[in-house]
């Protein structure tokens, strides 16, 4: 049974000529990290705020464990079981990261303790530093810390590595993985698709406040395509234009192969230097671009 | 209804200690009133500006007109009808005018305040404008300082201040910031959250206020003839209802500029007709009435009759005012909860 399940959402904004949602239904099951990309405008903020509840759809419904989490008392008890990181929010200001932690944790029934939270988040070097003081990767750690404090089953990160460096990027995926090894469920959004291949079990791509495409990253890319790329500088490829159908992405240019041996013995025939060519599997990167015809941040 | 006074408490304690840590704010929150009670006490001290205003009694029948007295032309000097005597005479007393011309009297007279450098000042150019001379004499009752008038004006539009900016600014701010979408995700209830924000606001403020009055009032030494308890009563009552216009102001504004604006153009006619650094008495009807709408004129008129006529609680003086305070900060809570949003949509 999926913990949570959107079913036909819709949501248009006042005076907004289109819907920022049209249609949108899938099912999340427990335990896995979900995954829900898109370009922007695609409507995947607008969806999951309505899926954190904190935005009503204009048609449609979502159920969390089966009920519905927009209605009266059960709007309430889906608030004290779900962990939400917001893509931007401040905290209160000249309070240290235990306070801010005690504070969150005074707002709930039931909390998680601030030791193994501390631990989970590895909060421990800058625990008693102002929340103003914090760098980029460390602020991350605490609005996680945050997202956790009411030991949510559910857990919404909304584009929570956007801005880190790699190091505090991967550092967070360990934590991210840490929370899915505890049983949670984790809802992710972002833009990075090595994040999402790394991180979730599943995933949907909107475009047009639509789902476009879903299931697990190695089915789609499976389903989509059976061919591999070669990369080559494009300095090298442009001569090649005329005779390969290479595609121009800016300093590299690409190739796809259904029979990778057999273009490399063509690209040798014409005398091209394998020093720099670079031949990798398909990625998620090419299935979003195939999908919705644009580039991720764009 | 969802009420839980342990969120209250954390949100109320939180708010309260981000105010007291940011030491620049608190400190000019502090500083700024006791450098222009200062201020104030050393400008009023020294040389006047030849700005003058008189009341002028009328006999039935008549205009203010030279006709009267040539010192009706006297340059500088606002004259204006005045229908009350006794008005006129407590007004000289609390410095709201500088002097009082009664022609109904026989022989007609002049009243002023011998505290007051103005009223001193304006003797002179009346004797010097020759006319009918007019018969002296100085206002009844104990004399008061322009400062102790002065004082109560200072510290309220400083609570002005703290209280539209302390709410209406910090609400916008933590909506825009995008911290109230965060905690509108926690159980926190609107009502909690703007409960808390009130009375985080009302504490601190009589807070800072007691600090700056007591601290003021050991170099200035401030006219005290009612109750301290009075007096803090009306002080509360007057700061919450201004906390509440802030809240209200704040309840749906997503930008801080606007959010700025607004408060601006509530606390600068509010500075300007409530009655904190000169009397509006002689200003056309409109703007006294337009005076009646904000609290400040309130406050500072009840704190004004217990600080230097005694009022009690029971006196019009100070009842009248209070229940006025009473209505403007029920009106504003319930507009500013009613229009309260948690976030920019």
């Amino acid at each position: 049974m999926a913990i949570l399940e959107a079913r036909g959402l819709q949501k248009t904004y006042p005076k907004a000529k289109t819907p920022a949602v049209a249609d949108v239904s899938f099912a999340v099951a427990p335990g896995i990290c979900f995954g829900l990309l898109g370009p922007n405008g695609a409507g995947k903020s607008t969806t999951v705020e309505i899926l954190e509840g904190v935005l009503r759809p204009s048609a449609g419904e979502v159920l969390f464990k089966s009920e519905p989490i927009h209605a009266g008392a059960s709007a309430k008890r889906y608030r004290d079981q779900v962990g939400i990181q917001f893509q931007s929010t401040a905290l209160q200001e000249f309070l240290t990261v235990r306070e801010n932690l005690r504070f969150f944790a005074a707002l709930y029934p039931k909390i998680r303790s601030e030791d193994e939270l501390i631990a989970v988040c590895r909060l421990e070097e800058f625990l008693d530093r102002d929340t103003l003081k914090l760098s980029g990767g460390q602020r991350q750690r605490v609005l996680l810390a945050i997202a956790l404090i009411n030991d949510p089953q559910i857990v919404f990160l909304d584009e929570p590595t956007t801005g880190l460096d790699p190091q505090a990027r991967r550092n967070f995926w360990e934590l991210v993985r840490g929370i899915k090894a505890e049983g949670k469920t984790v809802l992710l959004t972002t833009h990075y698709m090595e994040e999402a291949y790394e991180l979730c079990d599943e995933i949907a791509i909107m475009d047009h406040g639509k789902v476009i495409a879903s299931g697990s990253p190695q089915s789609l890319l499976a389903k989509h395509f059976n061919d591999s790329v070669i990369e080559l500088p494009s300095e090298e490829a442009a001569a090649l234009m005329d005779r390969l159908p290479f595609t121009s992405r800016g300093e590299l240019s690409e190739l796809t192969s259904h029979d990778v041996a057999a273009s490399l013995d063509q690209l040798r025939a014409m005398g091209v230097s394998l020093a720099r060519l670079r031949i990798r599997p398909r990625t998620l990167e090419d299935l979003f671009i195939e999908l919705t015809g644009k580039a991720l941040r764009a | 209804m969802n009420f839980n006074f342990k969120r209250l408490a954390a949100m109320t304690i939180a708010r309260s200690m981000e105010f007291l840590r940011d030491r620049a704010t608190l400190s000019w929150n502090v500083l700024f009133p006791l450098l222009t009670v200062a201020g104030f006490a050393w400008i009023f001290s020294g040389p006047q500006q030849p700005l003058f205003k008189v009341a002028v009694l009328l006999p039935q029948g008549t205009t203010l007109s030279t006709e009267l007295h040539p010192f009706l032309a006297a340059p500088s000097v606002q004259f204006y009808v005045e229908p009350n005597g006794a008005d006129a005479q407590a007004k000289v007393t609390r410095h709201r005018i500088d002097m009082a011309l009664d022609f109904r009297a026989e022989p007609a007279r002049y009243l002023i305040n011998p505290e007051s450098q103005k009223g001193s000042a304006l003797e002179t150019l009346l004797r010097g404008t020759g006319g009918t001379p007019l018969q002296r004499e100085e206002a009844s009752g104990q004399r008061i300082r322009y400062v102790d008038w002065a004082a109560p004006g200072i510290l309220g539009i400083n609570l002005m201040f703290s209280c539209l900016f302390g709410t209406g600014y910090v609400i916008v701010r933590y909506r825009k910031s995008g911290y109230l979408k965060r905690l509108n995700a926690t159980p926190l209830t609107a009502a909690e959250f703007i409960v808390a924000q009130l009375l985080s606001r009302l504490v601190l403020t009589m807070l800072v206020t007691t600090v700056v009055f007591a601290g003021s009032n050991l170099f200035l030494h401030y006219r005290m003839e009612g109750s301290y308890w009075l007096l803090g009563l009306i002080t509360a009552v007057g700061s919450y209802s201004m906390i509440a216009m802030g809240l209200m102001v704040s309840a749906r504004v997503t930008s801080e500029e606007l959010a700025g604006g607004l408060l601006n153009l509530l606390s600068w006619p509010m500075m300007v007709l409530s009655g904190v650094f000169f009397s509006i008495d002689g200003a056309p009807k409109a703007v006294v009435w337009a005076s009646q709408v904000f609290p400040l004129t309130h406050l500072l008129n009840a704190a004004r009759a217990v600080m230097l006529d005694g009022a009690g609680l029971a006196s019009p003086a100070v009842a009248t005012p209070l229940l006025i305070l009473v209505a403007c900060a029920v009106t504003f809570t319930l507009l500013g909860a009613i229009g309260f949003r948690w976030t920019q949509d």
